[in-house]
């Protein structure tokens, strides 16, 4: 168990620093962050001393050295639109973003496991058909396209929901803010919920049919209803508990993809989130936002994957065992 | 096998290769799935479309001559207002809806393949060479692999489209704007190639015929691209099919947020952003056919690569 849980630590540790890598390269190798900082009628001179300043006469691997600690202690400097600290943007942008991530994920959950439930006890009744057919178009949507047909419902046609922003928000701690606590916040967070979250809903939805059916089929269940068992202890106390298992990986792992997916449903509902703030990044060629960004995600993504790999070793003896072996 | 049990049926008659197409088993299992037959005509009607836009299109859209501002934001024909020689309406510089949705397909498609081949060129070989040769190069291209897999492709595909602007800058960027989406989604997809073709090989570098191969002293290329290489196609296929779909999507939501082509030249993604701005004013045509369009296109390329996969299991036959 401790053997695996330090192979698994190494393992995130040399993804966090390859990725570290890729932001230093970025920041040395793309454009000349001195044209980026100052203005056109800056002389030679003055450039020439701020270059030695920063350190950027340094040898490559003293400057590399200075960036790893100063993103060890996330410092990527200056922003080169806003000309503010990265770190600090980055504070105010992370609530939106985190409470979007977060209630598309529990949406997925709580709509995805009873609909995979449903179809994989009922397969042939027609509300499974209909849900897999729905699905089916649900992945083949793009997010963005899901996001416009939802605004164009729900906001256009009937004027029901906000199409854009977070609506009143509340800080409730530093530069923590939130938009659950208003009805215009609460309002303003169910379309783009429902876009980032629709696709890991299908995805959950598939993969706890496809565990039922399997379930269903093996000899315990089959015992279990010759024990008399009632229907409901049979689907729910012991074959959809088994079913969790893969459902807590894949939920976990799609966090990840979650924030990343963020991108695109801010962009749409104008969600003022991080992922805005990359895309705007990507526009403007911001390298300091755009490493922040990349190593923030990284971070994200090893610890999800690590506490999902933990977990698993927790609910699932037989890892357990193989991880010893290894 | 039945090809087998077919052929045995006629005696002496030589049999065309139209004649063992229609006998072999992926026929029986196309013929047999309307889902498929359908959603292979689809795909096959949008493509050719897209070949032929010159001759097909109604309108030149990228004929500023042509244009006209008076007959801008004109709804569909069947509306109040339509005009009878703009079927599904005209956007707001007067284009033709229906001409620039064949136009952008055309973009969107050539992209895509593009990407998808650009993928296989560097995932297949990266693939065969882990597989076959394992050791120090097995270990960094899958490392390299693995990173990479932590990052969805979507993300990957931003970072090389703003690290190419950063060094081609924003005046010479809009020139090179094509082979940077291609890089960029195609860079994204190869992890997958890679992974599946490394582990056929696994399988494969063990029978018996690459064996004999080594043994009549063939270089490793020669048993690699000759004689391994046919015998893994088939999954890469189904990849590619459905890398195809997802390829399209990838360069629809890069033109959505506005780090794809250019609206001079625009995408079914672009046509969508560009009609977006027009949603509130209840203009919902220029957004609505260009996204119905690229829904049509992924859900039946996505169709064709599901049958596609099950068609080649020998699992499920």
């Amino acid at each position: 168990m401790l053997a695996f849980a330090i192979r698994r630590v190494l393992q995130a540790l040399g993804v966090i620093v390859a990725v570290a890598l890729i932001s230093f390269a970025m920041f040395r190798f793309v454009g000349d962050p001195i044209n980026q900082l100052v203005g056109q009628d800056t002389t030679p001179a003055q450039r020439a001393e701020l270059r030695k300043d920063l350190g950027l006469d340094d040898p490559v691997v003293i400057q590399l050295g200075h960036f790893l600690v100063k993103a060890a202690h996330f410092d990527f400097g200056i922003s080169y639109q806003f000309k503010r600290p990265v770190s600090q943007i980055m504070a105010e942008r992370l609530p939106a973003t985190l409470e979007l991530s977060i209630l598309s994920a529990i949406f997925a959950l709580v709509v995805g496991v009873p609909m995979g439930v449903y179809t994989g006890l009922y397969p042939s009744r027609w509300l499974s058909r209909l849900f897999l057919s729905v699905s089916l178009v649900g992945v083949s949507l793009p997010t963005f396209l899901i996001g416009i047909l939802l605004i164009f419902i729900f906001s256009v046609d009937l004027g029901w929901l906000p199409s854009f922003g977070r609506g009143d928000v509340v800080t409730v701690w530093g530069d923590w803010t939130t938009g659950l606590l208003t009805m215009s916040g609460l309002k303003s967070l169910i379309l783009p919920t429902i876009t980032l979250g629709l696709f890991q809903m299908t995805l959950i939805m598939r993969l706890v049919r496809g565990e039922m059916l399997e379930v269903l089929r093996t000899d315990y269940i089959k015992f279990a209803r010759a024990r008399g068992l009632t229907r409901r202890a049979i689907n729910f106390g012991h074959a959809l508990k088994s079913t969790l298992v893969p459902v807590i990986t894949i939920t976990g792992l799609q966090l990840g993809s979650i924030v990343a997916f963020s991108i695109i449903t801010e962009t749409v509902f104008q969600w003022p989130g991080m992922g805005l703030l990359f895309l705007q990044a990507v526009q403007q060629v911001d390298i300091p936002i755009m490493a922040a960004y990349l190593m923030l995600v990284a971070v994200i993504f090893t610890v999800v994957n690590f506490a999902v790999d933990m977990l698993y070793v927790v609910v699932d003896p037989r890892v357990r065992i193989r991880g010893a072996q290894a | 096998m039945s090809e087998g049990t077919a052929s045995s049926r006629m005696p002496g008659a030589a049999k065309s290769a139209l004649r063992r197409f229609l006998d072999s088993d992926m026929f029986y299992s196309f013929i047999g799935s309307p889902v498929t037959i359908v959603s292979a005509i689809v795909t096959l009607l949008l493509i050719g479309a897209a070949l032929a836009a010159p001759l097909i299109a109604p309108h030149n859209p990228f004929d500023p001559a042509s244009l006209s501002i008076s007959d801008s934001l004109l709804p569909p024909v069947w509306s109040h207002d339509g005009v009878s020689d703009y079927l599904l309406g005209t956007d707001d510089q007067g284009r033709d809806v229906l001409s620039t949705i064949i136009y952008g397909m055309r973009i969107s498609l050539s992209v895509g393949f593009a990407s998808v081949v650009l993928a296989m060129a560097i995932g297949v070989p990266l693939g065969l060479i882990a597989g076959y040769f394992g050791g120090t190069a097995d270990a960094l291209i899958m490392r390299v692999a693995d990173v990479q897999l932590t990052f969805p492709a979507i993300l990957t595909a931003l970072l090389i489209d703003g690290i190419a602007r950063g060094i081609a800058g924003p005046q010479a960027y809009n020139d090179v704007v094509f082979p940077v989406l291609v890089i960029s989604i195609g860079l994204s997809f190869w992890v997958q190639y890679a992974r599946t073709v490394r582990g056929s090989v696994l399988v494969e570098a063990n029978k018996e015929y690459v064996l004999a191969a080594r043994l009549i002293g063939l270089r490793p290329v020669a048993i690699l691209f000759r004689h391994i290489l046919p015998n893994v196609l088939g999954p890469v296929l189904v990849i590619a099919t459905i890398n195809l779909a997802l390829a399209v999507i990838t360069e629809a939501t890069l033109s959505f947020l506005g780090v794809g082509v250019p609206p001079t030249q625009p995408s079914l993604g672009t046509l969508i952003r560009i009609g977006n701005d027009y949603l509130f004013s209840g203009e919902w045509w220029i957004t609505a056919f260009p996204g119905i369009t690229l829904a049509v296109l992924v859900l039946a390329v996505n169709l064709l690569g599901d049958w596609l996969r099950d068609a080649l299991n020998p699992k499920l036959r």
